[in-house]
């Protein structure tokens, strides 16, 4: 992981992470590149999480250098870190949808704030964003707590794209939904980053979706990067962890 | 700033071509926006337009639905506007905004006359429904009670301990230094009135049945309602919200039993002790004034305050405190069980919350006035 990639997106250099006396990430180091999707897996609790929360800065860290499109975080701006902040868009993992505002205030919200267009283009935008995440414009008027689990995956990623992001982050976004539904939404990612020129960093615990989405996977243990490679690299590793993810029996069934 | 949109207008021949070139993206949106509206007044002067893509930088979902909203406009029932130069990069984005329709309306309530008068008949009609409520949050707490009752080994102690905890030791500090407080400005301004007729002492009257019978207990239950009955509303709502009450229900709990009795019971325990608590801190605070500021020194007060009160007022304190305590309780369980999915609900029952509570305690003090009027205590 030490080779210089001029075109990595994110660039994540010896962060280390703490809370009280437990070290979670352990002088890890991360590139993503342009235009790809990374498949960031890993066991439970290995602090999948706690990476994305850190490079989006929720999370502080104790060492460590993070860029994002060749934006040192630490060392920006405000400015220049509200404009990183422009080009993003992230989906959590419970959709974190404001809860007092319709689908449609949700997914306008962010344009509304940082873009002067009209109501008419924010309401055009905002059907044009229901229909690429595969949602019909009647459910704008609908509050998230009218939804089902699918939907509000489906418009918190609408909200997350609401600003046409070069980078979106994705946290665990087929978790909870049926196999179908996932591989729907699996398939949505695929063509969104297609016709929008996305970067997607995706945490997952779904072979399916490291299968049929990921171009490259990257694997967290012990607070480092285990492994780093395509979908043959991971099952070609000796790492135990890795042999029993990707040739268990889970991994055969899919396969199969 | 560079790479801004344009959008050139060339004529050929009979018809039009639109050259669009710079960056058609989100950043850009504004400008894009004024543009395309000025290039819609164009539809039908031209036999033949054609927009031409072919010099755009960059494009994204902005960008692409605007040249499609652009090319709906100045289509017309004899010619089809066309979009030309695509590149292959982009046509995808563009097929993909060609399914967008038209948005669907907002359906907004107009402020009128006539919504003013419903919003406040059903408010009216409501409160019959919140009386109803109340009543039955009352019966299905009784009845979980008398279960618990019959079946002593379902109750459970741990959590009413700690709610006692919560609601009665922690809240020591902060009730007896209020009421202390009081006190002793009842007390200043007893003397300061008083004084003028003489009747420094009878200050000692006035504080001892006031902070007993009244304030004591009045004060305290506010201050309850405002602190555990807002708190209580809050848990069961956030609970109601994640589906906890949902999931307890269905493992065959009763969510009154579980949630709401141990609650209850100690608000219930907890509002005596802490009326018990705040009157001692009144007391003792009007005594400290009424001897530094009024010279009446600490015998004369203990004195004066055997005469001038009874037992009957420390017990008509006492016996409204538990009454209180069942109010505010219930108050705050039935607005914590109506909370709806959203934040701004939480928030709204919440406020209903004490404000009713605060409500009811102070009907309550008042319906036991006249009550321990007629009984001559």
């Amino acid at each position: 992981m030490a080779e210089q990639d001029i075109d990595a997106i994110i660039r994540v250099r010896d962060i280390t992470v703490q809370f009280g006396t437990t070290r979670v990430l352990d002088g890890l180091d991360l590139d993503v590149k342009r235009g790809e999707i990374l498949g960031f897996v890993g066991p439970s609790g290995a602090g999948k999480s706690v990476l994305t929360r850190t490079i989006i800065g929720l999370v502080p860290k104790v060492s460590g250098r993070i860029e994002v499109f060749g934006v040192d975080l630490d060392a920006a701006s405000s400015a220049q870190r509200r404009a990183v902040e422009r080009r993003w868009g992230i989906l959590f993992q419970q959709g974190a949808l404001f809860s007092s505002l319709t689908v449609r205030q949700n997914i306008q919200f962010p344009a509304r704030e940082y873009l002067r267009v009209s109501q008419r283009l924010l309401d055009e935008i905002m059907v044009a964003k229901l229909v690429m995440v595969g949602l019909k414009p009647e459910v704008a008027d609908r509050y998230p707590s009218e939804l089902s689990g699918g939907m509000i995956k489906r418009v918190a990623l609408a909200r997350a794209l609401a600003l046409d992001p070069e980078l979106v982050f994705l946290d665990e976004p087929t978790s909870g939904l049926d196999p179908i539904g996932a591989g729907d939404f699996d398939e949505l990612v695929r063509t969104l980053q297609r016709t929008l020129g996305l970067t997607v960093f995706m945490v997952t615990h779904d072979l399916d979706s490291l299968y049929t989405a990921c171009d490259r996977i990257a694997v967290l243990g012990n607070g480092k990067i285990i492994a780093a490679g395509s979908i043959a690299d991971m099952k070609a590793s000796q790492h135990p962890w890795l042999q029993q993810y990707f040739n268990g029996k889970r991994a055969r069934a899919v396969v199969a | 700033m560079s790479g801004d949109p344009t959008l050139e207008r060339i004529a050929q021949g009979e018809g039009l071509a639109l050259c669009a070139a710079g960056n058609w993206t989100a950043r850009f949106a504004p400008a894009l926006e004024r543009i395309v509206s000025d290039a819609e007044k164009l539809r039908g002067s031209r036999p033949h337009i054609f927009i031409d893509v072919s010099q755009v930088a960059s494009l994204d979902t902005f960008g692409a639905w605007l040249i499609e909203r652009l090319r709906r406009s100045l289509s017309d029932a004899s010619a089809e506007a066309e979009i030309a130069g695509l590149s292959a990069n982009y046509s995808s984005l563009v097929d993909e905004v060609r399914r967008v329709g038209p948005a669907p309306r907002v359906v907004s309530d107009r402020l009128s006359i006539t919504g003013m008068l419903e919003q406040i008949g059903r408010t009216v009609a409501g409160v019959g429904g919140t009386i109803i409520g109340l009543v039955d949050m009352l019966g299905a707490v009784l009845a979980a009670a008398g279960k618990v009752l019959i079946h002593p080994r379902s109750f459970r102690l741990t959590s009413t301990v700690h709610h006692l905890e919560q609601v009665c030791w922690r809240a020591v500090p902060i009730v007896v230094l209020i009421t202390f407080l009081i006190g002793c400005i009842i007390s200043q301004q007893g003397l300061f009135h008083f004084r003028r007729f003489g009747a420094d002492i009878f200050v000692v009257d006035m504080l001892g049945v006031l902070v007993l019978r009244e304030i004591g207990v009045l004060l305290v239950a506010i201050m309850v309602a405002g602190r555990s009955g807002s708190a209580y509303t809050a848990e069961l709502g956030s609970m109601k919200m994640r589906e906890e009450i949902d999931a307890l229900r269905t493992m065959g709990f009763d969510p009154i039993e579980v949630l709401i009795l141990p609650r209850m019971l100690a608000l219930v325990l907890a509002l005596p002790i802490l009326a018990f608590l705040g009157a001692m801190a009144a007391l003792y605070g009007g005594g400290l004034v009424a001897w530094l500021y009024g010279g009446v020194d600490p015998e004369a007060f203990l004195l004066r305050l055997r005469d001038a009160i009874s037992i009957d007022h420390f017990i008509v304190g006492m016996v409204k405190a538990p009454v209180m305590a069942a109010v505010i309780g219930i108050v705050a369980c039935v607005e914590g069980l109506a909370v709806q999915g959203s934040a701004e609900s939480l928030g709204q029952h919440t406020t209903a919350s004490v404000v009713k509570g605060i409500f009811f305690v102070i009907v309550m003090d008042g319906v036991f006035a006249i009550f321990f009027a007629s009984i001559g205590m």
